[in-house]
């Protein structure tokens, strides 16, 4: 009866993370310590900005796959506006050496107003290549999994062509502030995602729209013939992913005080394997915030421990890739228990 | 244990969960004869062809096939018996030829080597096709046939396992009237030839005509079984619903006004549809019969706004609708039915609420500056709308719609336009799939609407519940209207014969001699 009820329940990835995390501590007492706990969260925060834009994709039925090229590029982007000093020796074949950079840095470089314009233009930057992607596949129709990884592709080589594979440093210090780690859970990346989470929610939940994201991915020829604006709906999606994966490029970037054109590279693994750890619908339809906030919340445990237990980066890959399909196996049980109970 | 019955069934029971499916059945087929089956959906039709068909095991009971007892566990050995399956839903590849469907669990191989005798399967393809009457390659893909050829290629793979039993299950929902008359003359053949059937259909016109004997179930029982010659329609359908249904169409009385609800003015779009003018007024029901591929469905679909059209004009209200969107045509009142509910109609996996409130969901939005969803009010009018359908469920924010009957699922459908109050109301073939009773609460709710004021284009392919429900029919063949009829003029045959107007000469001739 309690294994079904544990289960069965919605929280069920949050009992099983609050369960790995009481064992391995057991063998692992360090896991548990104030520092580690806080390196834990800060790594969270920004992998969950990415899982809840990828969720309202997921929700539409497509997949992002251009989230963390996204992120480099925007890094890059937002690193050139707002830097204060670039050296000549690296920058000096730079196509907008001279123009836009120079050895005093970017545009905004040293001004006050760097931070808040910069990160505007980062979101900005952002949601502008999700519309790209969101027209292509919703009035170009155009299938998502290859416009994303064209996406993909062609901006994390636009970021590294940008730079010529070079990581811009001296950004504002009100920039770099917000990733600084602080004690405990509560920092700036923390209330950014937060922000992120709770607009998600509200949008989900209580809104209109929410119910026309579900109703898209359920199914896109009854949502078409009851009159929900499904193109529109649908390119809200990847314009949201885009937003989100701005989000969380501030918070990368500022945690790394620099401009990376390869940022994130191997992270898209995580942002799909948390959504689907957390019980997001990679059929469309179906996913939730919390299921989000579970899923990356196992998933940097997960990370966590494996550092912790000193193995190779391929080790750690290997172990992933199990643990994802693990998960997707312990879903198919469980909606098998389900039909069962509702039977 | 006479030879004279290929199959008996004796006592079968079967019960799913505590709920008697079957119930002792016990009835018998007669060699070389049609024996019709009917009964409303749910009556337990379906699970007593899957005990035949050894998908699932009976309770109690046993069968005998050529008096020897038959257990079948699983549709091999069934298949293995000679017993064959032509389904509602056809099995076939689409994207693999007759031929390769024919024989594509057992290839004729080249002697005992492992490649396939081409020409061999060729040839013996050839041969089943010409049994039913059709005159195609075997290399044609299936998806290049109509629903009709695809269901005598059944029949032909069938007939390639020596099947002895066979049978139909719905097998005229997708054809046309000159299909139909093909299939049936195909039936009567294997029928000559010594093949035993089983013919399972709602429509009892057709039952009537074909069978030898008719088995009729209602709730798992057998009520009623007869020789054909002692059956008429009425007393199936009172075996059926278990009650005397004077008339499978309620009274219609026509009081429509003269205002115009909806215009159709010179739509055209090439290949499609030509030059299609009409008008439907206020409180009126309009019916639109063509047979399939006459462009009805099409039409009606340009009309809401889902496909596009060359020239010409839709108007609601005396209003001109420009920039064609569902969206649109949902704001000026216009709401569509549509003839595919499981994948235009529902959300299948989702409730029964959500399907009923997502057409009309802007009017729960609470006023004020983050406009949030009203739940409560939305639950409220939908239970309103369910209650007054007489939608059968527990709750409507737990239940999804996959688990209810066709009837009630099409209810739902119809519910979720009703929350918009339309003044043009579409149906497509809303009536398709669902049983006797069903059917007369949606005429019921079709009446009910049109006496409201709404104006009603009603699509059918079924004459008879088009001269059952209609105040006028327009008639269309080959993308025109060939024909519109008052209600004083309503005559099946001439109303056939229009239909058929336009077809290409030959087919036409043949399709209308054998009606």
């Amino acid at each position: 009866m309690f294994v079904r009820y544990f289960l069965l329940s919605e929280n069920f990835v949050l009992y099983l993370s609050i369960l790995y995390f009481v064992v391995l501590s057991l063998f692992y007492p360090h896991m548990a310590s104030t520092r580690n706990l806080t390196n834990v969260s800060s790594n969270m925060w920004p992998l969950f900005a990415l899982v809840v834009g990828q969720m309202f994709v997921l929700i539409v039925g497509g997949i992002d796959l251009s989230q963390t090229s996204i992120m480099a590029f925007v890094s890059v982007i937002g690193a050139m506006l707002m830097t204060s000093q670039l050296d000549p020796v690296l920058f000096e074949n730079n196509l907008l050496w001279g123009t836009l950079l120079a050895e005093t840095g970017g545009p905004l470089g040293g001004s006050v107003l760097a931070t808040p314009v910069g990160m505007l233009v980062m979101l900005g930057v952002g949601s502008l290549v999700g519309l790209i992607n969101g027209v292509s596949v919703a009035k170009l129709k155009m299938p998502p999994f290859m416009v994303t990884l064209v996406s993909m592709m062609f901006f994390s080589g636009l970021a590294v062509f940008a730079t010529r594979s070079e990581n811009i440093m001296h950004l504002p210090a009100s920039f770099v502030a917000i990733g600084r780690v602080q004690a405990g859970f509560i920092s700036h990346s923390f209330f950014i995602a937060l922000a992120l989470a709770v607009g998600a929610y509200y949008t989900l939940r209580h809104t209109i729209l929410g119910q026309w994201f579900y109703a898209v991915g359920k199914n896109m020829r009854t949502s078409v013939v009851s009159g929900v604006p499904a193109q529109k709906v649908v390119i809200l999606a990847y314009v949201f992913s885009g937003f989100c994966a701005g989000a969380a490029s501030i918070l990368y970037s500022a945690r790394l005080e620099a401009g990376r054109p390869t940022l994130g590279q191997d992270v898209l693994l995580d942002v799909i394997g948390a959504a689907v750890i957390g019980g997001i619908s990679l059929y469309g339809g179906k996913g939730k915030v919390h299921w989000a906030l579970f899923g990356v919340l196992f998933f940097a445990l997960l990370a966590n421990s494996l550092n912790m237990m000193n193995l190779s980066f391929f080790t750690v890959q290997i172990v992933k890739g199990s643990i994802i399909l693990l998960a997707a196996m312990v879903d198919v049980a469980r909606n098998r228990l389900v039909v069962r109970e509702a039977v | 244990m006479s030879e004279i019955n290929i199959l008996e069934f004796e006592g079968i029971s079967k019960a799913f969960f505590g709920m008697d499916a079957l119930k002792d059945v016990s009835f018998s087929l007669p060699t070389g004869h049609i024996v019709g089956l009917v009964g409303e959906n749910g009556a337990g039709k379906s699970t007593l062809m899957n005990i035949l068909g050894g998908v699932i095991q009976p309770d109690k009971g046993r069968m005998l096939l050529k008096g020897q007892e038959y257990t079948p566990r699983g549709p091999g050995q069934a298949s293995a018996a000679g017993i064959a399956f032509i389904h509602q839903e056809l099995n076939l590849f689409m994207n693999l030829s007759i031929c390769d469907n024919i024989f594509i669990d057992r290839f004729p191989k080249v002697g005992k080597l492992p490649f396939i005798d081409k020409r061999q399967a060729r040839r013996k393809t050839a041969e089943l096709l010409e049994m039913v009457e059709m005159d195609v390659s075997p290399n044609l893909l299936v998806e290049r046939l109509s629903p009709g050829q695809r269901q005598l290629v059944e029949i032909a793979k069938a007939l390639s396992i020596g099947a002895e039993i066979i049978i139909f299950d719905e097998p005229t929902t997708s054809l046309t009237a000159g299909e139909t008359e093909k299939l049936f003359s195909i039936i009567a053949r294997l029928k000559a030839a010594g093949k035993s059937i089983f013919y399972i259909s709602h429509n009892l016109g057709n039952v009537l005509e074909l069978a030898d004997e008719i088995v009729v179930i209602r709730d798992g029982e057998v009520m009623d079984v007869d020789s054909k010659q002692q059956y008429t329609i009425g007393r199936m359908i009172s075996k059926m619903v278990g009650r005397t249904i004077d008339q499978m169409y309620p009274p219609r009385e026509s009081s429509h006004s003269d205002e115009v609800a909806l215009k159709v003015d010179h739509l055209s779009q090439p290949g499609v549809v030509k030059d299609i003018n009409f008008e439907v007024r206020k409180g009126e029901v309009l019916g639109l019969f063509g047979l399939m591929g006459s462009g009805r469905t099409e039409l009606a679909r340009m009309i809401f706004g889902l496909d596009d059209y060359g020239s010409g004009q839709v108007l609601v209200a005396g209003r001109v609708m420009e920039k064609r969107s569902p969206q649109k045509s949902i704001a000026s009142g216009m709401a569509f039915v549509t003839e595919d509910r499981r994948e235009e109609g529902l959300f299948m996996d989702d409730t029964i609420l959500s399907n009923l409130s997502i057409v009309s969901i802007d009017d729960y939005r609470r006023r004020g500056p983050v406009s949030s969803l009203d739940r409560q009010k939305m639950s409220r009018c939908a239970g309103e709308v369910a209650d007054s359908l007489h939608i059968k469920c527990g709750r409507i924010d737990k239940d999804a719609v996959q688990n209810l009957s066709g009837g009630n699922q099409q209810k739902v459908v119809i519910g979720k336009w009703i929350l918009t109050e339309p003044s043009v109301f579409i149906i497509d073939e809303p009536t398709r799939g669902i049983d006797v009773g069903a059917k007369h609460e949606v005429y019921s709710l079709i009446n009910e609407l049109a006496g409201k004021g709404t104006g009603i284009l009603f699509v059918s392919s079924e004459l008879e519940e088009l001269m059952g429900g209609c105040d006028r029919i327009i008639v269309m063949s080959n993308g025109e209207i060939q024909d519109v009829f008052d209600k004083a003029q309503f005559d099946g045959q001439t109303i056939l014969h229009a239909a058929f107007k336009g077809h290409k000469r030959h087919s036409a001739a043949r399709e209308v001699n054998s009606e």
